[in-house]
């Protein structure tokens, strides 16, 4: 059963979106609690990442990030993400939380565990999952650097686009 | 009818508005929302062909029909990650 989750508390939730600080226990918690309960002690990998807020791009300086969300769809393109994944290497199990509001340089804005069979599954749909989260999750990072702002605005989110899936999942798999 | 149109990143920022409500021709589409959107705030038109659209907080296209109370958003190109 599938819980979704937009809320500051941490709880073992494997999709959630919300102005909390990030940690990967619990979404290593919330992952192990899943497979547990499908199989019992079937996976023998999680994979976990972290995405952190890095202090330049593009030759800016980079003072802080701040995110926007749709929370709403954002956790339905995380359900459409761990389902993608979970088709494409079986018994993949992805647990996925992004944070928003204002962070720091060196602060985690989105966490991934991956928890699989195999090391080699769970690398993959992790990789893929972050991949996808920036092509079709309505999230936004305006960011401010020494001298200005800006929105940041990269993939046109379109969660049909078939090329983009099939990018995500060569990049996943190189 | 009426709809509630959101924005969510520059193009709240070009209309100064999250949230508005809109009225709209029976039968009228994602796209005539836009397009009427886009003629209150001429700056919205660079974003013309790479918005995307959700209907009731789920992914639609600008064809997709709206029915009065509907839900819809515009974004611009995402940045998540």
């Amino acid at each position: 059963m599938t819980k979704f989750s937009h809320t500051d508390s941490v709880s073992v939730t494997l999709l959630a979106i919300g102005p909390a600080p990030l940690a990967l226990e619990p979404l290593v918690a919330a992952v192990t609690k899943e497979s547990e309960e499908a199989r019992g002690g079937h996976h023998g990998a999680i994979v976990t990442f972290l995405g952190l807020v890095r202090n330049h791009n593009q030759g800016r300086r980079v003072q802080y990030l701040d995110y926007e969300a749709y929370p709403s769809l954002a956790l339905k393109a995380f359900a459409r993400i761990a389902d993608e994944a979970s088709r494409r290497w079986p018994a993949v199990r992805i647990a996925l939380h992004h944070r928003t509001g204002r962070l720091e340089v060196g602060e985690a804005s989105v966490a991934i565990a991956a928890a699989s069979p195999h090391r080699a599954d769970a690398y993959a749909a992790c990789r893929y999952a972050i991949e996808r989260v920036k092509q079709i999750a309505p999230i936004w990072k305006r960011e401010y650097f020494e001298g200005g702002d800006v929105w940041i605005e990269g993939a046109t989110a379109d969660p049909d686009d078939v090329r983009a899936r099939e990018e995500a999942e060569r990049v996943a798999c190189a | 009818m009426r709809v509630t149109v959101r924005l969510f990143a520059r193009l709240r920022d070009l209309t100064g508005a999250a949230e508005m409500t809109r009225e709209i021709a029976p039968g009228g589409t994602i796209g005539a929302v836009w397009r009427d959107l886009a003629g209150e705030f001429p700056a919205l038109a660079d974003y013309e062909r790479s918005i995307s659209a959700a209907l009731n907080a789920d992914y639609a296209r600008m064809d997709a029909e709206v029915h009065d109370g509907d839900e819809v958003a515009f974004l611009p190109p995402v940045s998540g990650g």
